[in-house]
């Protein structure tokens, strides 16, 4: 029982390193990047080929799983995605899922088809007894490193001065622009952010969800989407409380009643938008 | 307003619904040009076939998204709802290929029915989520109930001919290809009509602006819910199509790509004019033959890249190519829109 509420903690906090960037892009630029798998795919990749090919060991990829994918959400922020910040959203979603859709090739010609499965190091693998109740050693991993990232990202944004920027934009983008805070700077930077956290988290993701594989881009969408559409997408806690909710309700779901399966997080989505269309954990304004 | 006002801005309104009803010219050459094709190649009637199908499932998504303005992620929803219906009547004995056809578009108008009141409340993006998140759950209950649905297996099954006479498989690929057309054209006359009324103009009032139309007295919601529905009935009345021609349905008729790719070949050929879908699907469909056949496996890359550009480039400017290209050619034709 306390396993399985830890495994549905653990999924939920990747879920969370995975989302956060993409809630975060949501609230700030009203942007539905649906690629944002895309970058998840890219980090993932990079710590798979990584430790499959140049022999590197696992912590030593995380860095290059962020950057990598940061450096590219840049380049594509600051070349494409910002002549579409004004546009409706069909067009936003038309332009992301056309990026999607020319990544999974992209990435099946370089890489090809077969996943790519990451192997952790044995000190990562394994089960221990903490108070009686058994937990995958990596699965503890992934609590601790994703809380700290949640604890680093919301110290961040409550006591630094470019959180405060940030807060502020998020807020009201014109307003905003009108007290000289430079939004523009800001949107590209937590785009890179939030795209290397994407990536950091595919490439933690790689062992759970076994092995990265051209497709990941699409699998994981929908489950992106339902993490932003339950915590709302203006914050921090609400997208980390949003995806402990799925991640531990998905675990507990096929565990309890496989017969239901993905049921359980597809009506909790519909359902939050039924009653709270702008999120469980959103402030009162309509998306 | 004063009275005589009002009475003659409505003469005006049904003078100009009236010009607009009419079939022009370029339209009769169109449908002709689309049987002459189904006759010219018979080597590529499953093709034809496929497109034709396509064409009903993108006039479908243009009901909602070109001429009411409501996008939608999910509406392979309704196009594996009609498949499966179809399917599983002709797979318990009931194999007459109109009886199925009718039960898939009324099985997708129901759920249809049920599910438009998601989509009044909430902005573009929860629309866009609402209508995923349904499709995604059609397609997990397809999943979990392999009693009625065949599971992953999806189901096989055989039809009878068509009115008794006409035979509409893998052994009547021309007669499956005309059965398409003639369900089409139907369809698609019936959606011009419902363009042209008047309920069509409250549909366009409300894609503009929902607040003015609101205060001019024409409320939203009824009308979203009944166009959904009829939108949901004629991509129920695709699927089923889908189904009976190919005899075969699988759970990948809910995927997200089948609505991503109805959303784009309706984006191809232009939104708002209903003849867009048509285009954009006989466009997609022979891409996609063109493409696949010399890069099997790459194919989805131009189909993304194309996507990307038609966005950056302007995806309104490159849609209404087609109707200026018309309008040199009949300039009266188009003068308001052909619908």
């Amino acid at each position: 029982m306390l396993t399985i509420l830890l495994d549905g903690v653990a999924y939920g906090m990747l879920l969370f390193v995975l989302s956060s960037g993409l809630s975060v892009t949501l609230g700030l630029m009203n942007f539905i990047n649906l690629a944002h798998g895309a970058f998840a795919m890219i980090g993932g990749y990079a710590t798979a080929l990584l430790m499959n090919r140049a022999g590197v060991p696992f912590l030593a990829t995380l860095p290059a799983a962020f950057v990598i994918p940061a450096i590219l959400g840049v380049v594509l922020e600051r070349t494409l995605y910002r002549r579409l910040y004004g546009a409706s959203p069909l067009d936003q979603v038309l332009f992301s899922i056309g990026l999607v859709l020319m990544a999974m090739p992209i990435a099946a010609y370089l890489i090809g088809d077969e996943p790519q499965q990451v192997h952790l190091p044995t000190w990562l693998s394994g089960r221990i007894e903490l108070g009686g109740v058994g937990i995958g050693v990596y699965r503890l991993f992934i609590i601790v490193v994703c809380g700290a990232i949640a604890a680093a990202l919301q110290m961040f944004l409550i006591k630094t001065r470019f959180g405060a920027q940030l807060r502020a934009s998020v807020d009201d983008a014109r307003v905003a622009q009108g007290l000289g805070i430079n939004v523009d700077r800001i949107f590209a930077i937590v785009f890179a952010v939030g795209s290397g956290l994407a990536g950091l988290g595919g490439a933690l993701s790689a062992d759970v969800v076994g092995g990265i594989d051209p497709s990941f881009p699409v699998k994981f969408l929908v489950t992106f989407l339902i993490v932003v559409t339950i915590g709302g997408a203006n914050g921090i806690i609400g997208a980390l409380i949003g995806s402990l909710l799925l991640g531990v309700l998905d675990v507990a779901g096929k565990y309890y009643a496989p017969s239901i399966g993905a049921f359980i997080i597809y009506g909790v989505m519909v359902v939050t938008l039924i009653v709270r269309p702008q999120g469980l954990f959103a402030r009162g304004d309509t998306p | 307003m004063s009275a005589p006002d009002a009475t003659e801005t409505t003469r005006r309104v049904a003078a100009h619904l009236h010009r607009r009803a009419r079939w022009r010219w370029p339209e009769i050459v169109f449908w002709l040009a689309v049987l002459a094709v189904i006759f010219a190649l018979p080597s590529r009637d499953a093709i034809i076939n496929e497109a034709l199908i396509a064409g009903l499932f993108a006039l479908s998504l243009d009901l909602i998204l070109g001429l009411t303005g409501i996008v939608s992620l999910g509406h392979a929803a309704f196009l594996g709802l009609g498949a499966y219906s179809a399917a599983v009547l002709a797979s318990n004995g009931f194999a007459d290929p109109l009886l199925g056809l009718a039960l898939g578009a009324a099985v997708a108008a129901i759920v249809g029915f049920v599910t438009a009141p998601l989509l009044l409340r909430g902005g573009d993006l929860t629309r866009l989520m609402v209508t995923l998140g349904v499709s995604l759950m059609l397609g997990e209950l397809a999943n979990r109930n392999g009693w009625l649905t065949g599971g992953a297996d999806g189901l096989n099954f055989s039809i009878a001919p068509l009115l008794g006479l006409f035979p509409i498989g893998f052994t009547g690929q021309r007669n499956a290809a005309l059965y398409s057309f003639a369900v089409l054209f139907i369809l698609f006359a019936t959606a011009r009509r419902l363009a042209t009324s008047p309920f069509g103009l409250s549909l366009a009032a409300i894609r503009e602006n929902r607040l003015r139309a609101g205060a001019l007295g024409v409320g939203a919601s009824r009308r979203i819910v009944a166009i959904y529905t009829v939108a949901a009935a004629y991509a129920g009345a695709a699927g089923a199509l889908l189904a009976q021609t190919t005899q075969i349905v699988s759970l990948d008729l809910f995927d997200f790509h089948r609505s991503a790719d109805v959303m784009l070949m309706l984006i191809i050929g232009g939104a708002g004019y209903l003849y867009g879908g048509l285009i954009g699907a006989a466009a997609f469909i022979v891409l996609r033959d063109v493409i696949s056949a010399a890069t099997p496996e790459y194919w989805e890359f131009w189909i993304g890249l194309a996507l990307v550009i038609l966005v950056l480039a302007g995806r309104e400017r490159i849609a209404s190519a087609p109707r200026r290209l018309i309008a040199l050619v009949a300039p009266r034709a188009t003068r308001r829109g052909v619908a």
